[in-house]
């Protein structure tokens, strides 16, 4: 693998994407070699050995967030890379996009307050291990901030005690703090097989004291070193 | 053919927008309950008869314009096509 240590992660950029520069320059800061890559490409870099989707307004959140985006063609590799075990990492548009998609359960939808939120939250980790939390242990309270206006999670009740069951509900909202009326406070979900997360909490806004808090590091240095282990995933 | 798509939440899922345009309108003074927002789709379908153009807006609601998961969507097309 060339880049000696230093895994490849791709992050798609939609139009309307914001947070596609704070992702790279987070993900370059834990070690990882960062790259934006056009939606409208249909193929991931070589080499990619994770993928980033990041926040933003991809095509106005026109309909609903993330429903266009998913028809992008860099989400048919997207949707490949995951199909064949590739680690991706959707941040609060990008977990609206994953779940648009399909690749995640549930959908997100406007705030119960309707009010944009924006603000430092304690998620608490539910399942520590995960190529998302293995500098983590269950249990532990990080504060990472959100910032949207559509991040209700909603699973009718069967899901959700299937998702449960499964352990698949990877992050929740610490008590008092579930910022949009998510059921079960859920703040991050992943899929069945454990390879994609999806969250509302924007990770890369917390990896430089200077913002209050790293304790986003903890989440994107735990990909890059699932991503490091893991190698490229052929695309 | 001209058609329209009615999408809705789904009976039983919180719909805040419905809330408070509820609250708003019992505000003003109007005695209303159950207030629900959806979306209305108008669109122009090319299709040679009535039955393709049904096949192909269901196929839309499947794949685009409704989630499954919390709306349900009722198709309508016009006759004076």
């Amino acid at each position: 693998m060339s880049g000696g240590t230093r895994p490849l992660v791709a992050v798609p950029v939609f139009p309307g994407s914001n947070d596609d520069r704070d992702a790279v320059r987070a993900l370059e800061l834990v070690g990882a070699r960062a790259q934006r890559v056009w939606h409208a490409e249909p193929s991931l870099p070589d080499q990619t050995a994770a993928v980033v989707l990041p926040g933003g307004f991809s095509y106005g959140d026109y309909l609903r967030c993330g429903a266009i985006a998913r028809f992008s063609p860099v989400m048919g590799a997207v949707a490949s890379f995951a199909a064949e075990g590739g680690l991706v990492l959707g941040i609060c548009n990008g977990f609206q996009i994953l779940t648009e998609a399909g690749l995640l359960p549930g959908v997100l939808r406007a705030n119960a307050s309707l009010a944009f939120v924006c603000r430092d939250v304690r998620v608490r980790v539910e399942r520590g291990g995960t190529p998302f939390t293995s500098r983590c242990s269950a249990g532990d309270e990080l504060t990472i901030p959100v910032k949207h206006g559509e991040g209700c999670w909603f699973a009718d009740p069967d899901l959700l005690a299937d998702l449960e069951a499964n352990g698949q509900v990877v992050l929740r909202y610490a008590e008092g703090e579930n910022p949009n009326g998510a059921v079960g406070d859920v703040a991050g979900v992943c899929n069945e097989a454990g390879n994609v997360l999806g969250l509302m909490p924007h990770p890369e806004h917390a990896v430089d004291p200077l913002l209050g808090s790293t304790d986003g590091a903890l989440l994107l240095g735990s990909l890059v070193d699932a991503a490091r282990l893991s190698g490229a995933v052929p695309v | 053919m001209r058609a329209t798509v009615l999408v809705r939440p789904k009976p039983g899922i919180l719909d805040p927008q419905g809330q408070a345009v509820e609250s708003s309108l019992r505000h003003l003074g109007f005695a209303v309950g159950e207030a629900r927002v959806g979306k209305l789709v108008e669109l122009e379908v090319e299709a040679d008869d009535a039955g393709e153009a049904r096949a192909q807006l269901e196929r839309m609601c499947e794949q685009l314009l409704a989630n499954p998961l919390i709306e349900s969507y009722e198709i309508t097309l016009q006759a004076d096509a």
